[in-house]
């Protein structure tokens, strides 16, 4: 029984945040203004690829208002270090990935549309605007090369001079000859070419950043939009700009959206803390949302071939992923992790495939970077897997859900050592299969699609059986895996005199409500009042540590580090309860609130433990310090299994090329959940970027000049309201077994579940047509093509 | 050349000098310190920029701040009174009709005119008002939830 069964643990909590932002009370970076504050404006490459001949600053310094104007030249000049890459991968012939500089101005050549070449400084961001106008830039265009198929080719132009066929590593992974093996004797070989759309993440909120620098202490602050305060603290510290961390507080306020865009360490925050130092001015800048389309971390761009060798009965023998993935120009914070550490270690899905093997080549173009975002590596192998599925489901004429279901781990199997390094440590992929398709009406889904034919329209639907991995990650297996980090999460649970709590976590919350699941937690935990626990998260000067938020990981790591502290808080107020109480410490026992003698009606409420751990008149002293305050790190065991299935139904206007999603259905294993209101807001959240990615969105480049075709909402589509429907969603959740709370993140399901979901409906209405695979996105005029052809075809 | 404009902003009379370029948004997050209205984009498509000029719902990017001389303009800070929430502010709440807050200030504005206009609008209604609306986070589906029981709650 929970004493606090309104606020504990499982309680669709109303958010405390709300508040702030419904009255217009949010702090967001761009919200915020220095004293004597500059501005900063941003001047960026026209060209994909180009050497910088000349500068003149002369006429943008005689600009109204322009205090200074910096190149890559000057940065150079001033020492100023190259932003780091923080995972290391090599090749399959033992070298590692070559890395190239990204000094945060270009010094020398720019290599994509967007690529940062100076900053003008002013009094206001108009000035500044206007003198970065007057910016006398001379370059000289050189070949571009931007898509991959093209970059690989001999002969092609190279974004790096000392990066051969533009290929930063050509990665093994698996048991090559069990996999070749397999796929002789197999039964049946499906094989699919397709590709992982690039998509621009598009938080609602553009990136910004103040630097800031007291003349007086020395001190640099920053203010950025980030998801992790602290490793932007670590990366422009120590590898850009060479400033102790005890010099340099990074302050992430409210953040309005990141989806993994903001994990990384960009160019932007660098220049305006290195500006900042050098005219002792604050110096603010806010993106318009056009440089965010060229200067924002793009994610996906994969173009893949799959193979899936099975026996006679449909049992999975064996897989064979090759994959392209586009990097970009420059090698983002995390980049080279994404599509492989991140990407083929999931290749197992939720199957038993017994051999694996994949190939992955990370492909530079004169593009914008590409890294995580919402799923990173995850919706691509579950796209390349729920599609291959289906192709061979109908290719060996197996009902695809049955397909699925003779090939899931069995219930009884856990833990469950993969082919591919991963040891999944519970899950029951059955039960959420069922509920989808019941939901779903699967069983009568023939009667509406041949109800649909009879208006005209084609009707399908399709299944997605997703596992992903979440709550990263062990540090011992990261540092085996080439990553430069420890991902563990550190919290501080400060009990204060009168026994109100402040928890300070690492972590940071830019929409998941992380101030209202932990204020649950914690007061769950402690069974104190949810009103009396605070979240501090977001400024390095208040939190001592911490890795931040991505990969579903707040609450599996992050969570378990805030329950180590309050186990530490229980464990010294129970020394100290057990003086008070003239017993032995072993007696102790915390329960609803109070410290308890077992079995006597003996107790100290926790709030007068508090106060006499600040009023320490009678107290162990001798063995005891005052306080209530303590620190946790906790760094996991294990990656956390998320799972479920995804059913999507769409109908198709032959006409028009037109998708109608006319349902859709996830059900999913999330393990324990503090609050399902949120729960159900991040799968919707994610189903809708994932459909996204599915219909609508697609980063595009003009191939011969390296424009993004698709550089602002009026060309890059995001999903709308009137584009989308209500999505039915549900839980079965197993509890995680590799952490005490169970728990396993719900961050990026939906964005990984739902496009293997969406295309394969379109495929089954389209089956009659005899169409096996349509592209992300399936824009009507691509679904229309289709059809098109097809019936050209069968006419012909 | 700087101009001076006069408007009503959130009931109280505030006079500025703006620019002839400057858009009613800067005019009220720079020179007023309004800043609970945001900017999204630079194309007048994502609505996080949303208040009320003369009780209609208008893109605040959109208009220049000259423009908007002698008009009465509310924003998110003005929609409540004293500390309690309007009704749609509340369903947003209620229904957890947001998540990272950044549109939200455009959304609740945003549907409060609609209904004014239409006070018991459909589902569908709802999605097609608000197609000049982006919101990244919530998958939309918490938000029609809000405004459908919103506009319920303001019909009292």
């Amino acid at each position: 029984m929970n004493a606090l069964p309104e606020t504990g643990i499982g309680a669709p909590v109303r958010r405390r945040e709300d508040f702030r932002f419904l009255t217009g009370r949010g702090n967001y970076t761009d919200d915020i203004n220095r004293p004597g504050q500059l501005h900063a404006w941003i001047v960026r490459s026209p060209h994909a690829h180009a050497t910088i001949d000349a500068i003149d600053k002369a006429p943008a310094l005689a600009s109204p208002g322009v205090v200074a104007v910096y190149t890559g030249a000057d940065m150079v000049k001033a020492g100023v270090g190259s932003l780091p890459c923080g995972w290391l991968i090599h090749s399959r012939d033992g070298t590692p990935m070559i890395e190239p500089p990204h000094i945060p101005l270009s010094p020398e050549r720019v290599r994509h549309v967007g690529d940062q070449v100076a900053v003008v400084i002013a009094e206001t961001r108009q000035q500044a605007r206007d003198g970065a106008e007057r910016l006398a830039i001379t370059y000289s265009e050189l070949p571009a090369v931007i898509s991959m198929p093209d970059a690989v080719k001999p002969g092609a132009p190279l974004v790096w001079d000392q990066v051969p066929q533009n290929s930063c590593y050509d990665w093994e992974f698996g048991d090559k000859a069990a996999v070749d093996k397999a796929f002789q004797e197999a039964h049946h070989i499906a094989r699919l070419e397709l590709v992982n759309n690039r998509l621009v993440p598009n938080a609602m909120e553009p990136r910004a950043a103040i630097g800031d620098f007291d003349r007086g202490t020395g001190e640099y602050t920053l203010y950025t939009t980030s998801q992790n305060p602290h490793v932007i603290r670590l990366l422009m510290g120590a590898y850009v700009l060479n400033i102790p961390e005890s010099k340099l507080r990074v302050v992430a306020p409210d953040v309005g959206g990141g989806f993994g865009s903001k994990i990384f360490h960009y160019a932007e925050e660098a220049i305006v803390t290195w500006a900042a130092g050098k005219l002792h001015r604050a110096v603010k800048w806010t993106a318009d949302r056009s440089e965010s389309f060229m200067s924002d971390a793009h994610g996906r761009d994969h173009v893949t071939t799959v193979e899936l060798a099975l026996d006679k009965d449909g049992k999975f023998l064996a897989l064979h992923e090759h994959t392209l993935a586009n990097m970009g120009a420059y090698l983002s914070t995390f980049s080279t992790c994404i599509p492989t550490i991140l990407h083929s270690t999931l290749l197992a899905g939720v199957y038993t495939t017994p051999a694996i093997y994949a190939e992955v080549r990370a492909v530079f173009t004169n593009t914008v970077p590409v890294d995580a975002y919402r799923g990173a590596g995850r919706p691509e192998t579950t796209f390349l897997l729920e599609r291959i599925v289906d192709v061979a489901a109908d290719e060996m004429g197996i009902d695809p859900a049955e397909l699925r279901r003779r090939n899931f781990i069995p219930t009884d199997a856990f833990p469950y050592q993969t082919p591919v390094a991963l040891q999944y440590d519970s899950g029951d992929y059955f039960t959420t299969l069922d509920m989808a398709l019941k939901e779903a009406d699967y069983a009568g889904f023939e009667a509406r699609r041949a109800e649909a034919a009879r208006r005209g329209v084609y009707r399908g639907i399709g299944i997605s059986t997703y596992i992903e991995a979440c709550g990263i990650a062990p540090s011992q297996v990261v540092g085996a895996l080439g990553g430069r980090a420890g991902l563990y999460e550190s919290a501080e649970v400060r009990v204060h005199p009168t026994g109100s709590v402040t928890v300070f976590t690492g972590t940071h919350s830019h929409g998941q409500g992380h101030e209202t699941t932990f204020a649950q937690l914690v007061s769950d935990l402690l069974q104190v009042p949810m009103e009396s626990v605070e979240i501090v998260h977001g400024d390095t000067n208040k939190v001592a540590f911490g890795m931040g938020t991505y990969g579903s990981r707040s609450l599996a790591v992050g969570g378990m580090a805030i329950m180590k502290a309050v186990e530490k808080v229980v464990n010294k107020g129970k020394k100290i309860a057990a003086h008070l109480l003239e017993a032995s410490e072993a007696d102790i026992e915390y329960k609803d609130g109070k410290f308890q003698v077992a079995g006597t009606d003996k107790s100290k409420a926790f709030g007068e433990i508090a106060l006499t751990a600040y009023v320490p008149h009678n107290y162990p002293m001798e063995t005891l310090e005052p306080g209530l305050d303590e620190s946790a790190f906790y760094d996991p065991k294990n990656f956390t299994f998320p799972s479920g299935t995804h059913i999507c139904e769409v109908e198709v206007d032959p006409d028009t090329g037109v998708t109608t999603i006319v349902n859709f259905v996830a059900a999913d294993d999330f393990g324990r959940i503090i609050n399902p209101m949120i729960v159900d807001g991040q799968v919707h959240g994610g189903i809708a970027q994932g459909v996204g990615q599915a219909l609508l969105e697609g980063c595009i480049y003009d191939e011969k000049s390296g424009q993004i075709l698709t550089g602002s909402y009026m060309d890059y589509c995001m999903p709308r309201a009137d584009d989308l429907l209500n999505f039915k969603v549900s839980t079965h959740n197993v509890p995680a077994v590799d952490n005490a709370l169970g728990v396993k993140g719900c961050g990026e399901a939906g964005a990984i579940g739902s496009p293997p979901a969406v295309i394969n409906a379109i495929v089954d209405a389209l089956s009659s047509l005899g169409v096996r695979h349509v592209e992300m996105p399936a824009t009507p005029l691509k679904v229309w093509q289709i059809i098109q052809d097809k019936r050209a075809a069968k006419a012909a | 050349m700087a101009n001076t404009v006069t408007m009503t902003v959130n009931g109280k009379s505030v006079t500025g000098a703006v620019e002839a370029r400057t858009l009613l948004v800067h005019f009220l997050r720079e020179t007023l310190g309004l800043t609970g209205t945001h900017v999204g984009c630079d194309t007048s498509q994502c609505g996080a920029c949303v208040v009320h000029i003369d009780g209609k719902s208008v893109k605040s990017c959109t208009i220049l701040a000259v423009q908007c001389a002698d008009t009465e303009v509310t924003t998110i800070e003005g929609l409540a009174t004293d500390d309690a929430l309007h009704p749609m502010q509340e369903a947003f709440r209620e229904n957890h009709g947001l998540q990272c807050g950044f549109c939200t200030p455009g959304m609740v504005m945003s549907a409060v005119d609609l209904a004014r206009n239409n006070p018991d609008p459909s589902e569908h209604e709802v999605r097609e008002w608000l197609e000049g609306n982006l919101c990244r986070c919530t998958g939309y589906h918490n938000i029609v939830k809000s405004v459908v029981a919103g506009a319920k709650a303001m019909r009292g």
